[in-house]
């Protein structure tokens, strides 16, 4: 019982750090507030829908390959719109932060009506691919591949994502433009291409995010607005500007939420999980890791 | 300055008299709006002045309403268990809803239960300059938490439907135009007060203190303030007129349901007083109505153009007009007064 228990809140702490990853980006790490993140999975999660007709009606044979090429598709699309979107609508807004909070809600709900009217209100079923169903059994208790395959992906994106930031050029631009803009503009780096790939590249994990929603249950246009608070709290208490915090925000929060279900009820489970996250900004107002820094706002 | 405050009459004077030159629905819908331009005001005095950002005034407004119709459900249903609760199998009525039996209980719980809530969730959010877009956010997830919590709790609060079927209110018939209208006074005349009480307060020693919030809260402190007292005071205080709202609102239609408080509802609110001016009270009340009149006219007919436009709004809002039809006419006036000036000056020096 308790490993089932642990199990399921590791697996929901995944999916939280997978939506909560891209987040981690444009908002720990630019400090963009973008409500249009949860859209973006959506996108995602609807290009995982379009690869999968395609897939079911031209190659039958393979069908259940499309998942393999649905993750580097829904990437691209979501990072391409995001990249749209900080071109035109959020690079005028880096300096009014609430602003740009309403302006991306606005988006949001753009984004949500043209899904809307492309595929119709009512959810859509996306067909796991064959390989994923079953799962393992250890201890007398069952590991669903589907579960498996979302936190192994999720643990491969953060690895990734940690090379990428530490290890590479344009990595470690970013983290020079986010420590000191002023100072890394003077060093010759294009701050304002930084900040364009970077939202691109936040925005493409949100639609890795979506495309692995999938997997869970039937999507729908407003499958964003279902996971967004979520995210952001997981940011929060994870704290901003630090990847390893979101990991530990996500995870404490699946295990927490598991934990505290199991023994309520959902809708107790997410009350007190959220007086709990309440309480503890009283103790570390700044969330579980933080940047250190003397200045005072 | 003179002339603004003729036109505040003016304007309150014409809504007081709307039942004379409105049909029944058309009062029905004015009725409506206004009280949610109660809780614009509210938001423009915490985003405008204070420069607090609420996603989550749908709360304080829903919290006003359930308590206005926990009143008006018992009321209805003479002494026996509201039907929803029979339903769901509940046998006797749960403690927290016998008070609502008293209608002063109720409007007294309408205001105190929202004001509280603020205020708890302002004062440790606060405490710890927890501020900007981190308070906004905890703000939703109150929205999240409460909305999940009535949905949930469907044997006490009718879950997803809400509570509505009233028939009465201190005994008169809810559905008689003459209750309808008398309502609707007195929505007008709690609008009046507030905006009174609202620019009473701004444009006083405490709105100065708010705006100096806004613009740099670090100064203030070294200043010698304690913002935290006066962010708390101000978010509660607009939590309360929302609360006002809310309760005024469920007497009009008639209805609460979740759905009317969840996080669409609560950034609508933002949005109306972005539209309507933020730094403006007066602005926000025109705002709440103007938007509330195009969606009840557009989301009937044109349902499917309704959310793309409303999207379109928030950003045309927030890149090209700031400051809203507030600002548009201020800046009207200005050019109205420069032009003055200007023949004025030629006027001199055609003189000389």
């Amino acid at each position: 019982m308790f490993i089932d228990q642990l199990f399921n809140g590791l697996s929901h702490g995944s999916i939280l750090l997978l939506i909560a990853i891209g987040l981690a980006i444009t908002f720990g790490l630019m400090g963009v507030i973008n409500m249009a993140h949860g859209e973006l999975m959506m996108v995602g999660a609807y290009t995982t829908y379009v690869t999968q007709q395609w897939f079911a009606n031209d190659m039958p044979h393979s069908a259940g390959l499309y998942f393999v090429v649905a993750i580097p598709l829904s990437f691209l699309i979501a990072a391409l719109l995001g990249w749209g979107l900080e071109k035109s609508l959020i690079r005028h807004l880096y300096r009014r932060p609430l602003d740009s909070l309403l302006a991306t809600w606005g988006i949001s709900l753009i984004l949500q009506q043209t899904a809307r009217l492309i595929f119709g209100a009512p959810n859509v079923a996306v067909v796991p691919p064959s390989w994923l169903d079953g799962g393992i059994r250890l201890f007398g208790a069952v590991f669903p591949y589907k579960r498996l395959f979302i936190l192994c992906l999720v643990l491969a994106i953060v690895f990734f994502l940690y090379l990428y930031l530490m290890k590479t050029r344009a990595g470690r631009r970013i983290q020079a433009v986010t420590m000191n803009r002023s100072m890394a503009a003077c060093l010759g780096i294009a701050t304002q291409k930084v900040d364009a790939y970077s939202f691109a590249i936040g925005s493409g994990l949100a639609g890795v995010a979506g495309c692995a929603l999938t997997l869970l249950g039937p999507i729908g246009p407003t499958i964003g607005t279902y996971y967004i608070v979520d995210a952001f709290m997981v940011v929060i208490l994870g704290g901003v500007g630090k990847l390893a915090g979101t990991l530990l925000g996500a995870f404490g929060i699946g295990l927490i939420s598991t934990f505290v279900e199991y023994s309520t009820s959902a809708t107790m489970a997410k009350v007190i999980v959220f007086v709990l996250i309440i309480a503890f900004l009283q103790w570390k107002p700044s969330g579980l890791l933080n940047v250190r820094t003397r200045s005072l706002d | 300055m003179v002339n603004q405050r003729w036109g505040y009459w003016l304007f309150f004077a014409a809504l007081f008299l709307a039942p004379f030159y409105l049909t029944e629905f058309r009062l029905s819908l004015l009725g409506k709006f206004l009280c949610l331009a109660i809780v614009a005001v509210g938001i423009s005095l915490i985003w405008g002045y204070t420069g607090i950002l609420s996603l989550g005034h749908g709360v304080y407004f829903g919290l006003g309403a359930y308590c206005m119709a926990m009143y008006l459900k018992l009321e209805a249903s003479r002494g026996h268990l509201p039907d929803f609760m029979e339903w769901s199998g509940v046998r006797e009525l749960p403690w927290f809803w016998k008070p609502f039996s008293y209608p002063m209980v109720a409007i007294a719980a309408a205001i105190a239960l929202p004001t509280l809530l603020a205020a708890l969730l302002s004062y440790f959010t606060f405490k710890n300059r927890i501020k900007g877009v981190y308070f906004s956010l905890l703000s939703q997830a109150v929205v999240v938490v409460l909305v999940t919590l009535f949905i949930g709790k469907q044997e006490w609060t009718g879950g997803t439907n809400g509570l509505t079927n009233f028939s009465t209110v201190f005994g008169f018939s809810l559905s008689s135009p003459l209750t309808q209208i008398v309502l609707y006074w007195l929505t007008t005349i709690c609008l009046a007060l507030i905006f009174v009480a609202a620019r009473r307060l701004t444009s006083g020693r405490l709105g100065k203190v708010l705006i100096a919030i806004r613009d740099a809260e670090n100064r203030v402190r070294f200043l010698g303030f304690n913002p935290t007292v006066y962010k708390v005071f101000v978010y509660s205080l607009s939590a309360a007129f929302a609360g006002v709202a809310g309760a005024l609102f469920v007497l009009q239609v008639g209805l609460i349901s979740p759905e009317m408080m969840g996080i669409i509802p609560s950034i609508e609110m933002v949005l109306w007083v972005a539209v309507g001016g933020r730094h403006s009270l007066m602005g926000a009340i025109v705002g709440a109505i103007v938007m509330n009149t195009a969606k009840s006219f557009l989301s009937e007919n044109y349902p499917d153009l309704w959310l793309l436009l409303l999207g379109a709004l928030f950003v045309v809002v927030v890149l090209f007009v700031p400051k809203g039809l507030a600002g548009i006419y201020e800046s009207l006036v200005a050019v109205r007064i420069k032009a003055k000036r200007g023949h004025e000056r030629e006027a001199r020096v055609d003189v000389s």
